[in-house]
């Protein structure tokens, strides 16, 4: 009887053994019961979530970009103040509608055609900011023609067809839409006709060469056109980049340099219902500091009209003075502390790995487990979800924390749809969460805390850092958040950029050089080559 | 072992030559230092290769280059591995167990301190003596060649000249002085990543955050108090006056959070009981 146990055969152990036993959600509960009683670890979590959002208030609280920009001095556009102002275009979008406008009202249907003949202008003199521009030369956005606009109010619908600097003849309408015309410099030589017709709400744009053969520009419906429009001519240049590209690691030019733009046209012609036979000129905001430089004014003589102004038709660029007076930051200025979020998260993840090493851990769960892939990836999976909820929470709590105290000042920040809003918000919290499984990859292959939470960070951070403070040269600074895992923070982007608009697309003003997803992508690139790693050397290795 | 010989241990000298022996022996140090002198030299070079200037603008007063700072960018890379040193000096023998070895054989704990504080200071200047001799060299080689040439009014780096000088021992100094604020921090931490990440969001998020910080009176004490960026102020050749504080003064600071760090360690190492791991 009592050898009797000892004869009973013995099922040999098989580490393939069915699901029933080791299956994979049993191994999900043993990593996330060791997560959760480790005390350090949900704090180390805690302490990302209340970085994220302490930083958010203290960069708020101390007046971030978006609040007093043009405190430096010099002239503002609209008076002075430090309320940065914020125009929404018939699309709902910040944009800035400020140039010169020489217009009659049209009621009913009508057109327009014009000869342009030149197109010339000046910029601030070299080296200085705030001062009036003397020095002869063009924006690549500088612009004059001809434009039906609904009404005289700020951010109102529009169309337009014009000569520009640097980008041949253009369509534009309503801020954002932008088509091209004719190619090539507008010259005495060579000049351009534009035409726009109005039919209902309908605007048609046409260009010419020679004012005989006519080519379609673009067809554009104004929604809510009114029965009486102003239209006429116009003329606009945008500011120089506020931070110019630096050279040689020194960050060039200033805030609000203003340039203008000179055009000049003649064959004026119009039909249909034109009210009045005088042209009636200003600024559409009333930019009474540019009068005093004496830009924006049309004259008439004979045939041939000039007008002149400054400022843009385009969307507004947060953080930037693009020709309308300074826009105001987005709200990815109040994730900055994610940064601080992420070491935290690193940190605990590194943790939750290397653990298993010092105390020797690991041997007990690979005898547990002995399916090693499966051991790595449940660690992963339990460190991702737990930062995924993290960041989301912090990310959250930033948002609201940034907004609120916006809001009590009285300050504005710059618009961001919805639908971004809550990308930013699902895309840092996917960002925290593949950091945390690309450093549990790490600390796989390292073994070692410090060596891990060191690779994250100078994988994370400090391409952002090299490419946003310390200022590298673009092209550098371009490839580093194009190909490091910090490409992923292209996640918290909030508005686009233009083509029709030039200004300085930095990191720091939130904007990146890859779409939001695919900067998010390559991080995950990077996580799963780090996972496959530590499979691979987990498998091969003696633990 | 005789109680002689324990006792033998009780000297500065000794303590030295214990740690000594504990360094040298460890491969990663090697590793680390070399690492520091490559990160440094390399983010330096390609620093310089990328700067360029308009044919015509190259002039020193339109383009404001400071050519020191920009050779010697690599520093701002290199201090990471060099934190990486200044927590392992100690953190290993937390993770390990040693530390109650340490520290029977030498039971004045200060002394331990001290010893790996001037181990870890002297190797991590030795290096980056050697990457920032390197990165100015770097500069001075290939600088001329983007335009930055004397005929433009850029004087060719040296360390004859006095600024120049100030920048290269400067940033050897601030490469020490990241080493004994790690040591500070992982002395008084003990956990060997979280003293890593402590350090290094000191460093680099203090001017990541610093440059979203608008109103210009909070910036400029932010920037002032910031361990990095004012230590790093004593790489500034050009423009000084529109510097929040003098090089040395910026220096300064970098040294007084060293000491903090240091003497916060130094305080917690005598008051706590190092039987229990962290």
């Amino acid at each position: 009887m009592t050898a009797a146990p000892a004869q009973r055969p013995v099922a040999p152990y098989q580490p393939t053994a069915g699901p029933g036993k080791y299956g994979f959600l049993q191994l999900l509960h043993a990593e996330w019961t060791k997560f959760r009683t480790v005390r350090g670890w949900p704090v180390g979590m805690l302490v990302a979530i209340l970085v994220m959002t302490g930083i958010a208030a203290f960069v708020a609280a101390g007046g971030a970009q978006s609040s007093c920009q043009a405190a430096g001095g010099g002239p503002t556009r609209h008076g002075g103040g430090c309320g940065p102002n914020v125009n929404l275009g018939p699309g709902g979008e910040p944009v800035t509608d400020n140039f010169y406008f020489a217009r009659q009202p049209l009621d009913g249907n009508g057109s327009l055609t014009v000869r342009v003949t030149s197109l010339t202008g000046l910029l601030p003199p070299a080296g200085q900011s705030f001062a009036k521009p003397t020095r002869p030369g063009l924006m690549p956005w500088s612009k004059a023609g001809i434009i039906i606009k609904s009404n005289l109010s700020v951010g109102s619908a529009y169309a337009a067809m014009m000569v520009t600097g640097g980008n041949g003849v253009r369509m534009q309408w309503n801020f954002t839409g932008d088509t091209a015309g004719l190619p090539g410099a507008v010259s005495a030589a060579s000049p351009r006709w534009l035409r726009l017709t109005r039919d209902g709400d309908t605007i048609t744009g046409y260009d010419s060469a020679d004012g005989a053969h006519w080519v379609t520009v673009g067809t554009v419906r104004l929604a809510g056109l009114p029965s009486t429009v102003q239209a006429g001519l116009f003329a606009a240049s945008p500011n120089l980049p506020p931070r110019a590209v630096n050279i040689a690691g020194v960050p060039q030019g200033g805030e609000g340099q203003w340039t203008a733009a000179f055009g000049a046209f003649d064959h004026l012609s119009r039909t249909g219902g034109w009210l009045s036979g005088t042209w009636a000129g200003g600024y559409l905001g009333g930019d009474d500091n540019a009068l005093q430089y004496g830009i924006g004014a049309v004259h008439q003589a004979g045939g041939r009209l000039t007008v002149s102004g400054t400022g843009d038709l385009a969307p507004s660029i947060p953080g930037q003075d693009t020709g309308g007076g300074p826009a105001p930051a987005t709200v990815t200025l109040g994730l900055i502390g994610t940064f601080l979020g992420l070491i935290a998260v690193a940190v605990v993840a590194a943790l939750f790995m290397t653990a298993e090493y010092r105390r020797g851990l690991i041997r007990t769960t690979l005898a547990a487990s002995p399916r090693r892939g499966r051991v790595v990836t449940a660690k992963a999976l339990v460190a991702g979800a737990v930062a995924f909820v993290a960041g989301l929470l912090g990310a959250v709590g930033a948002i609201a924390v940034t907004t609120s105290i916006e809001h009590s000042r009285g300050a504005q920040l710059f618009p961001t749809p919805w639908p971004a809003e809550l990308r930013i918000i699902v895309g840092t919290a996917a960002l925290t969460a593949v950091v945390a499984v690309l450093t549990v990859a790490v600390a796989v292959m390292t073994r070692r805390g410090v060596a891990a939470v060191t690779i994250a960070i100078a994988a994370i951070v400090v391409p952002y850092f090299l490419a946003a403070v310390v200022i590298l040269p673009v092209g550098v600074a371009d490839l580093l958040m194009r190909v490091t895992p910090a490409a992923a923070f292209a996640v918290q982007q909030a508005v686009p950029r233009y083509a029709q608009v030039t200004a300085y697309y930095a990191p720091v003003d939130g904007f990146y050089p890859l779409a939001p997803w695919a900067g998010l992508a390559v991080l995950c690139g990077w996580a799963l080559a780090a996972l496959a790693g530590a499979v691979y050397l987990l498998r091969r290795r003696d633990a | 072992m005789s109680l002689a010989a324990v006792s033998a241990i009780s000297g500065m000298p000794d303590t030295l030559h214990a740690e000594w022996t504990k360094l040298r022996t460890l491969a990663s140090t090697f590793w680390l230092l070399a690492g520091t002198v490559v990160v440094t030299v390399a983010l330096g070079v390609a620093a310089v290769a990328a700067a360029s200037c308009a044919p015509g603008s190259c002039a020193a007063a339109q383009t404001g280059a400071d050519l020191a700072k920009l050779s010697l960018t690599g520093v701002q890379a290199g201090q990471a591995v060099v934190a990486v040193i200044g927590v392992l000096a100690i953190s290993e023998e937390y993770g390990t167990g040693m530390i109650r070895v340490t520290l029977a054989a030498t039971p004045r704990r200060l002394s331990v301190l001290a010893a790996k504080a001037a181990l870890a200071g002297g190797l991590v200047l030795a290096a980056g003596a050697a990457g920032v001799i390197a990165s100015l060299l770097a500069g001075r080689l290939i600088l001329p060649g983007h335009g930055f040439t004397a005929a433009n009014g850029y004087p060719p780096l040296s360390v004859g000249y006095g600024p120049d000088l100030r920048a290269a021992c400067g940033s050897v100094l601030y490469l020490a002085l990241v080493a004994l604020l790690a040591l500070g921090i992982a002395t008084a931490v003990r956990e060997s990543a979280v003293a890593i990440g402590l350090v290094l969001g000191l460093l680099y998020l203090w001017p990541v955050i610093v440059s979203v910080i608008g109103n210009p009176t909070w910036h400029r004490h932010l920037e002032q108090a910031s361990p990095m960026t004012a230590g790093l102020y004593v790489q500034a050749t050009v423009g000084l006056r529109a510097l929040p504080l003098s090089p040395w003064q910026g220096l300064g600071v970098t040294a007084l959070w060293a000491t903090s760090a240091l003497l916060l360690g130094a305080a917690l190492l005598h008051l706590r009981d190092q039987g229990s791991s962290p």
